[in-house]
């Protein structure tokens, strides 16, 4: 543990990445708490540039709601969506990945067709239509980010599994008598359980920026107010009011950026130390 | 394995693919709101009630699920994906007039993503630890984590509105009686915006990988091998390095081809270029099911179609393909 | 030896490591001499630093935090430590040649052999394209390649490992360099390849009379091909001399260490009184593969054995011989396709996984890769207490069992809460030992156990095995590529090929009357201390 904080300090942008994040997290969890505003509600003439006002410091927007507010809240929903759908896709494709890499054969085969079906899709057209076709709640947009994000977790866990299950440990596990259950998650889960934390960090992202693309394309939870959804709004008056998109599609920007870079940071702490050290074999 | 077979095997899988792509389709059109006959009509519920008998009768709706499945594959391989209501128009026809525009923007953003990200990230991995590296990794980064409409927004709010240097709405510009050179160049002119933003996105990708794969491959044996020979550095680069890291760009590219077109649905949305991306969005506006159905059958025939093609490209690259 | 300058004088030399290591300088103050057409082995265990002087010289040290720091390499009237990397460039391939150990990565994998041969010749002459291509096949030729015309348009994945070498020699040599550096070039070969290859580089080297610098770790390779050799350890040369010299009579106690510790191929005096009955049998057992393009390979084409208690039999083979296939159908990890391999009376290759369960503990396994064999996740406690718990033995029981063990393969209790990466090769393969031996097995499947590891530690490890057998009256299946370890450990030998028993028989029979032509030729391919290099 303290090697893995040694090896993510040594990386700059990881730290400013969990700073931001951090603060995205407090924002989100603590918004009735910084703003105590309801963000669809009017509290200022519509089109009300930014720092004009102290308390509608980002101006407002069409229907003269705070975009301050808006962004508060929004932070709530991306950041919501992003895990919940990453936790899915993770409990989806970890499963089968696992079950086609552990067993191989006609099964892996039969997973990976299936698995390959689901990447051959254009996602992004997936998701629309998925969303479109049940109605945009928060239920579907999670349902759909989830699945067309499980394939890559498939993937990488049964690529993990196929080299993890030739090691010969997993066979004195046979030898053992250990069952293919016990073997599974507890000799060779956490193995790869360091690059499926990498991935989740990578896919909370990616969701992130799903969810705001959906939003925008107008097929966010109505009930919601999300980033995407003020970009998707401030579309159509770009040209009288440029703050409307601006400080919403900054906030995606940082989000989606700090989890890269911590992303990157968990790869840096985690990956190196597992192969077994085996320290300076190669002199 | 013989490359031809291994070609035609690839092939083959492409259009069970496609196939249960199709009937994914066909349950995705009973799932969606309404009647399916009427979602075929177009909006929900509000189709004319003697075209909706007439589709109903078209495609067996008053028969048993199995037989209308095959009636719809029928349909669909002779290329009829029904009507769209809103636009009283065959959803085949209408996505056959969108296709050029769409295909002028993916086709340039793909080359240009391509080339400037394997450019920049084979330019940053040969200075690995330098502030030119550092550089390249940083901005592939932030474009990698912008929202695609977001930049589109922002490069027409900046160069169309604020600047006014580039056109930012549309293919061409409306009213004017224009040569076609005249007219080349107007579009052109259009396509600059849009493809550029579309490109960003996926030069990052490219970029990224192309680094971390001539990384990867500038630590194996050989190239230790290549040295030892006495191999030119400028050489082992281009020749050892670059042309084995390229391979696993080729899928990746094979893939991100496909993905582009729904890349394009966000970027042809907010510059209003008039391609499949846009039409999408049209119909989802217009709760256009049918019209919105068709758009996702095609892109994924598109998708499988690339998957197709970069197989094929592998096989002449890769030797060791016979091996699969 | 002849009286003329030396094509490579090393003097003073030092390497420093990247600071935290285990040592700060890889190599410390190493000097010596070569005369054209002279043959010097570097011999060392791993983490001597053998490798790192070959790298040096040919100034392919990884840097900046591996690199020479004291000093000077002289070659051709210059010091090479001096040189720029492009005054290195116009050297390598032209003046020095260099050969590796892993000929399977170390061609490129989409360019073909011919090209790869030629890249020498571009790099350094100015010679057109047909004269190129011609010296490339006569450069094949050279190295006793078949069909250079077809081979040089070939990629590198149709070729075998020792035809890959012989390609690696070919571009190495392609230039009549000065010096030849080989680092390691017939590790990863079996052995009757690496006796080819041996022979292949001494007639090039002897004909075109061009100075060697060859590294190993093998004492039996020193014999085949040094004039002279230098023994590292821990950075330092301990001592150098003429081959014959230093083999025969070793001065430095690390050196004499070492020459002890090379498996003699002499049986032990053993006492054949065992059990009347057999307590293992295999009865025309083979085992064939389907490949995923449908095509088949027998790895077992009938073979019958049979294994008593308290007897140990060596299966001797080179890779793709079915040795290892018979281990892992013993221990029922891989299923067989027809025949009977029968414990104890019983068919246990037609049992479930349910009916396997009351043999698990009593057939157990010991792996090559002591790296592998343990999970990196789990303590080294868990690793050995698992199968102990699963069999329903109390916790505090399987503790007190897994401390007499541990102190059996002679690491203290400390050891149990600690994980693999700690270890040592050798440790972690007493680990292994000890975590077989915790289900108190009748039968140790020992699956290559000693390959991987130094030759020092690997007489340690070997003494071990021959110490538990003795203990627990074992029965003892010892499966290794390697004849002298086959001939100390073993009472039978059974010598596979292609899935066949070419010889089985008593150990010291087999090893010194062999009666199959197959056995006699892997004999005369063993690398022996004995037969001087002329």
């Amino acid at each position: 543990m303290r090697d893995f904080w040694r090896r993510f300090r040594r990386n700059k942008g990881a730290l400013v990445g969990l700073a931001v994040l951090a603060a995205v997290l407090c924002l989100a969890l603590f918004a009735p708490l910084i703003d105590g505003g309801d963000p669809w509600a009017m509290v200022q003439r519509p089109f009300l540039p930014p720092f004009e006002l102290a308390h509608t410091l980002f101006g407002t927007d069409t229907l003269g709601r705070d975009i301050g507010t808006g962004l508060v809240y929004g932070a709530r929903v991306s950041l919501m969506i992003g895990f919940v759908s990453t936790v899915a896709a993770l409990v989806l494709g970890v499963t089968l990945g696992a079950v086609s890499g552990y067993y191989g054969g006609w099964i892996d085969a039969a997973l990976m067709r299936f698995t390959e079906l689901f990447q051959t899709v254009p996602s992004f057209a997936l998701a629309i239509v998925l969303v479109a076709i049940f109605q945009p709640s928060v239920g579907s947009i999670v349902t759909a980010i989830a699945i067309v994000s499980w394939p890559p977790v498939a993937r990488l866990v049964r690529g993990e599994f196929l080299t993890l299950r030739q090691r010969d440990f997993v066979e004195a596990a046979r030898l053992d008598g250990q069952s293919d259950l016990r073997i599974i998650f507890v000799e060779l889960l956490p193995n790869a359980a360091s690059s499926i934390v990498v991935m989740a960090s990578l896919m909370v992202a990616t969701a992130i920026l799903l969810e705001s693309s959906l939003s925008f394309m107008g097929l966010g939870d109505p009930d919601l107010m999300s980033w995407g959804f003020m970009i998707g709004a401030a579309r159509t008056v770009l040209r009288q009011a440029w703050w409307m998109s601006v400080f919403p599609g900054l906030a995606i920007l940082m989000t989606v950026l700090a989890l890269n870079l911590v992303g990157e940071g968990l790869s840096d702490g985690l990956n190196t130390k597992l192969g077994g050290g085996r320290g300076n074999a190669g002199l | 394995m013989n490359r031809t077979r291994f070609a035609a095997r690839r092939l083959a899988q492409g259009l069970v693919a496609l196939l249960l792509i199709v009937v994914v389709n066909f349950f995705l059109i009973r799932a969606a709101p309404g009647d399916p006959a009427a979602v075929m009509a177009g909006e929900a519920g509000a189709g004319d009630a003697k075209f909706v008998a007439q589709l109903r009768q078209q495609f067996g709706l008053d028969k048993p699920m199995i037989e209308q499945l095959g009636l719809y594959l029928g349909h669909v391989a002779l290329l009829d994906l029904g009507q769209s209501y809103r636009q009283q128009r065959p959803v085949a026809d209408l996505i056959a007039e969108r296709v050029p525009a769409t295909l002028l923007l993916t086709g340039s953003a793909f080359v240009l993503s391509l080339l400037l990200g394997i450019t920049l990230g084979a330019w940053s991995s040969s200075r690995v630890g330098t502030w030119s590296d550092s550089l390249v990794t940083t901005v592939a980064l932030i474009f990698y984590a912008t929202p695609l409409f977001w930049v589109a927004l922002m490069a027409v709010l900046i160069l169309s509105i604020k600047l006014d240097w580039l056109p930012g709405f549309g293919m061409a510009t409306v009213g004017q009686n224009l040569s076609p050179l005249g007219h080349a160049i107007d579009v052109a002119q259009h396509l600059v915006l849009p493809a550029v933003t579309l490109a960003l996105f996926y030069m990052a990708i490219y970029a990224r990988m192309t680094r971390t794969s001539m990384l990867e491959v500038s630590r194996m044996d050989f190239v230790k091998t290549a040295r030892a020979k006495g191999v030119p550095r400028g050489r082992i680069w281009r020749v050892h390095i670059l042309r084995n890291a390229l391979l696993p760009i080729i899928t990746l590219a094979g893939i991100q081809a496909g993905q582009m077109v729904g890349g394009a649905i966000l970027t042809e949305t907010v510059f209003a270029w008039p391609g499949i991306g846009r039409l999408m969005f049209e119909a989802l506006l217009q709760r256009d099911y049918n019209l919105l159905l068709g758009l996702f059958l095609f892109t994924a025939a598109m998708v499988v179609l690339f998957n197709v093609l970069t197989d094929v490209i592998y096989t002449i690259v890769d030797p060791r393909i016979e091996l699969r | 030896m002849p009286a003329s300058d030396p094509v490579l004088l090393i003097d003073g030399l030092d390497i420093c490591l990247p600071p935290g290591g285990d040592r700060p300088l890889a190599v410390s103050g190493v000097s010596l001499t070569l005369g054209p057409g002279e043959a010097l082995c570097i011999v060392g265990e791993s983490g001597s630093g053998k490798s790192m002087i070959a790298n040096a010289v040919m100034g392919l040290l990884p840097g900046p935090q591996v690199r020479p720091t004291a000093g000077r390499i002289r070659f051709d009237g210059q010091d090479l430590l001096d040189l720029s990397d492009l005054q290195m460039q116009t050297l390598r391939g032209r003046r020095i040649g260099m050969i590796f150990q892993e000929p399977m990565t170390a061609l490129n994998p989409i360019m073909r052999i011919g090209d790869q041969i030629a890249e020498v010749y571009r790099s350094h002459t100015d010679i057109g394209r047909r004269e190129c291509r011609e010296k490339v096949l006569a450069a094949l030729a050279d190295v006793g390649l078949p069909d250079p015309v077809r081979l040089a348009d070939s990629y590198p994945f149709r070729l075998s490992g020792g035809q890959r070498q012989r390609v690696m020699i070919a571009a190495a040599l392609a230039l009549e360099p000065a010096l030849l550096i080989a680092d390691e070039p017939t590790t990863a070969l079996d052995v009757t390849t690496q006796a080819q290859i041996l022979k292949l580089i001494r007639d090039l080297q002897r004909r075109r009379g061009m100075a060697l610098l060859f590294i190993t770790h093998d004492f039996g390779v020193v014999a085949e091909i040094a004039d002279r050799v230098a023994v590292m350890s821990q950075g330092v040369m301990v001592e150098s001399g003429p081959a014959r010299a230093v083999l025969d009579r070793p001065q430095h106690p690390y050196t004499q260490k070492l020459i002890a510790a090379i498996p003699h191929g002499q049986s032990g005096d053993r006492a054949p009184a065992m059990a009347p009955t057999a307590l293992l049998e295999l009865d025309q057992v083979t085992k064939t593969y389907r490949l995923p393009g449908g095509r088949e390979v027998a790895a077992l084409k009938g073979v019958s054995l049979s294994l008593r208690k308290g007897e140990t039999l060596g299966i001797v083979g080179e890779s793709g011989s079915g040795k290892s296939t018979i281990g892992r159908c013993v221990t029922g990890l891989t299923p067989i396709s027809s025949g009977r391999i029968l414990f104890e009376g019983t068919d246990i290759s037609k049992l479930g996984p349910k009916g396997l369960k009351p043999y698990r503990g009593r057939i157990q396994m010991v792996f090559q890769d002591p790296y592998a064999s343990l999970n990196p996740r789990h303590r080294v406690g868990s690793a050995i207490m698992t199968g102990m718990l699963m069999q329903g033995i109390p916790k505090t029981k399987a503790r007190d069992r897994a401390v007499e063990l541990l102190s059996l393969v002679g690491l203290g209790p400390e050891a149990l809460e600690r994980y693999p990466h700690e270890f040592s090769g050798g440790q972690r393969q007493r680990i292994g030992i000890a975590r077989a031996l915790a289900m108190e097995p009748e039968l140790l499947v020992a699956d290559e156990p000693v390959s991987a590891l130094d030759v020092s530690v690997q007489a340690q490890v070997l003494e071990l095995f021959d110490q538990v057998r003795k203990k627990f009256d074992l029965a003892l299946l010892f499966i290794t590529h390697d004849l002298r370890v086959a001939a100390q450990m073993c009472d039978r030998v059974a010598v596979m090929r292609a899935g066949e028993l070419v010889e089985y028989g008593e150990g010291s029979q087999v090893l010194h009357d062999p009666r199959h032509a197959y056995t006699r030729e892997l004999m005369a391919a063993v690398p022996r201390l004995e037969r001087s290099a002329s």
